[in-house]
């Protein structure tokens, strides 16, 4: 008898404690919902007055150059510090934040405004995420060294008896497995890194990667490198890569308008330009 | 004791009140153990089906029509991962044993045999298995030696063996070490050689004692095979994760880790059967 309190207690506990955790309304972002203006004291932002961008860790050259996107140096920097630019935030109100894939494309609150980590748009993952309108088109490419079985293939006939790799979640993987369909199951790597070191080491013939990575990769990474080709058919829908943001996020509309604006003056394909390769000398792949 | 057994008085009044009283008491104990459970389990269900993120977790790691798609993928792996647990659970096993018999020879000739056991066991039971899998999976390749093997299978389940021999041979040392030194003094006192004591007298003992033990890390190597993945070859939790990267919904990893579960299970119930069997044999005879 003596004992019961002491029991009810330790459940109501119990209880409590599990329901406190719970009930917690996110303040915020149930407000303003993309009320039509874009200026930045209108923007539903994480931080206010500033534009925190996201990206993963380490950033790859082309896109980020020496893993550093404050500098504005490298594509992917370029577009984010135009964006801002084209919303009204100045350089310093750009604050950068680095978020590993799992927890950008996880539901909850995100910590960053828009994420820019070649992030290819797609119906099933529009489900999960918001996209901005696309701010590049990339194909697909097939890159080797010098000596393998995969250097002097022509078509994607001459690939497909070969080994073959790519990085994990990427439409690489996808162009690889639907595309190119290969007669052994395809590697698959955590990063391109791994991918680069299987090719040095003879673990796979071949890895594809988009053109841009590739042309990086070829040039500046392997020692003996070899673009083998660009895949003419990198699906369906080509691979267009997006800002992601959360979804239902207010600040989608005027971050694709943004990059519309961006697009429209062309200085979109002027960054291109001076941060991407020309893809003009890869052989296509049919 | 049950009432008018043949040859028992019948019980006292106040036996008789005793055991109503008991029966009151556990009646009333499984009354309050199940309120309990039911008012926990609804507290549980309403805090999460009521929190404002439960929609979106529900659709991103419950949908039904993403489990269905990614299903079959997810299961060919699992086979791989399978494949991998029984070739490298037999190897664990015998390299596991040899290491733990190296670790207690006796003898000063042969101390560096000792030494180099115990060098192996500090190295790869301290070392994180993922990074084992990286040197392993990634730097043996890069030596380009003819006929070494390429393939994320035989890579991986070989960083696999050494690290989880490691830990088994430290399971059957302890095993060793636990039969009591007078087996081994008799053994030795009726003219076996050391070799002879060690197969006939410890090591069924020593078996015996650390089943258990040896099927519990069994259950970890289970789960441990889907970090392969990491070399690249295309398991139960690497088929799990392109789907991810696909759709975005995590799903896909849900099921992934309900299928290894289900693989978790079976070792599971083994283990205890296999506990309840030895308990029953130490204890023929008796009751404690």
């Amino acid at each position: 008898m003596r004992r019961r309190p002491f029991a009810l207690a330790v459940l109501a506990t119990t209880a409590l404690a599990v329901s406190a955790c719970a009930p917690q309304e996110s303040a915020g972002d149930s407000s303003a919902s993309g009320s039509g203006s874009c200026a930045p004291a209108d923007l539903a932002t994480v931080a206010e007055d500033t534009l925190t961008v996201a990206t993963d860790e380490p950033a790859y050259e082309p896109w980020v150059v020496d893993d550093d996107p404050t500098s504005g140096e490298g594509y992917e920097s370029a577009v984010a510090y135009a964006v801002a630019e084209q919303l009204g935030y100045s350089e310093d109100q750009v604050e950068w934040t680095r978020v590993p894939f799992n927890s950008a494309i996880s539901p909850g609150d995100k910590p960053f405004d828009f994420d820019i980590n070649q992030f290819t748009i797609n119906p099933d993952r529009e489900q999960a995420v918001d996209f901005s309108s696309p701010y590049y088109t990339a194909t697909q490419a097939v890159i080797t060294i010098g000596g393998s079985a995969a250097e002097g293939a022509t078509s994607l006939a001459d690939l497909a008896d070969l080994r073959l790799g790519a990085q994990v979640a990427t439409t690489s993987l996808t162009v690889l497995t639907d595309v190119i369909d290969p007669s052994t199951d395809p590697v698959v790597f955590n990063t391109n890194d791994d991918a680069k070191l299987a090719l040095q080491n003879g673990q796979v013939d071949a890895i594809v990667v988009d053109l841009p990575t590739a042309f990086y990769i070829t040039s500046a990474e392997l020692d003996d490198g070899v673009i083998v080709g660009q895949v003419a058919d990198s699906g369906e829908s080509g691979d267009q890569f997006g800002l992601l943001l959360a979804k239902d996020s207010p600040l989608t509309d005027c971050v694709s308008q943004a990059v519309d604006a961006l697009e429209a003056d062309g200085t979109l394909a002027d960054l291109q330009q001076q941060w991407l390769s020309e893809a003009a000398d890869a052989p296509v792949l049919n | 004791m049950t009432v008018g057994a043949p040859g028992m008085p019948a019980p006292s009044q106040l036996e008789l009140d005793r055991r109503a009283f008991r029966a009151r008491r556990s009646r009333r104990s499984t009354l309050v153990a199940l309120g309990s459970t039911v008012v926990f389990a609804v507290v549980a269900y309403l805090v999460v089906t009521r929190s404002p993120g439960w929609p979106r977790v529900q659709t991103t790691f419950f949908s039904l029509s993403n489990a269905r798609d990614a299903f079959p993928d997810i299961l060919r792996g699992l086979w791989l991962n399978v494949q991998v647990l029984l070739v490298g659970g037999v190897c664990v096993v015998v390299l596991g044993l040899g290491i733990a018999i190296l670790r207690t020879l006796r003898g000063p000739a042969l101390a560096p045999l000792r030494l180099l056991a115990t060098g192996y066991v500090d190295l790869f039971r301290g070392m994180p298995l993922i990074i084992t899998l990286y040197l392993v999976g990634f730097g043996l390749p890069a030596l380009r030696l003819q006929g070494l093997p390429t393939s994320p299978f035989v890579l991986g389940t070989l960083a696999i063996v050494l690290t989880y021999s490691a830990y088994v041979a430290e399971v059957f040392r302890a095993g060793i070490e636990s039969v009591h030194p007078s087996q081994r003094a008799a053994a030795r006192s009726l003219g076996l050689t050391h070799r002879q004591t060690m197969r006939i007298v410890v090591l069924p003992q020593a078996v015996r004692n650390v089943t258990p033990a040896l099927l519990n890390d069994f259950v970890a190597l289970q789960k441990d095979v889907g970090l392969i993945s990491v070399l690249g070859a295309v398991d139960a939790v690497r088929s799990a994760q392109i789907a991810v990267g696909q759709t975005f919904n995590f799903t896909p990893y849900v099921v992934a880790g309900l299928l290894f579960v289900l693989l978790a299970v079976p070792s599971a119930r083994i283990a205890d059967g296999v506990a309840a069997r030895a308990r029953r044999r130490q204890q023929s005879g008796s009751v404690l």
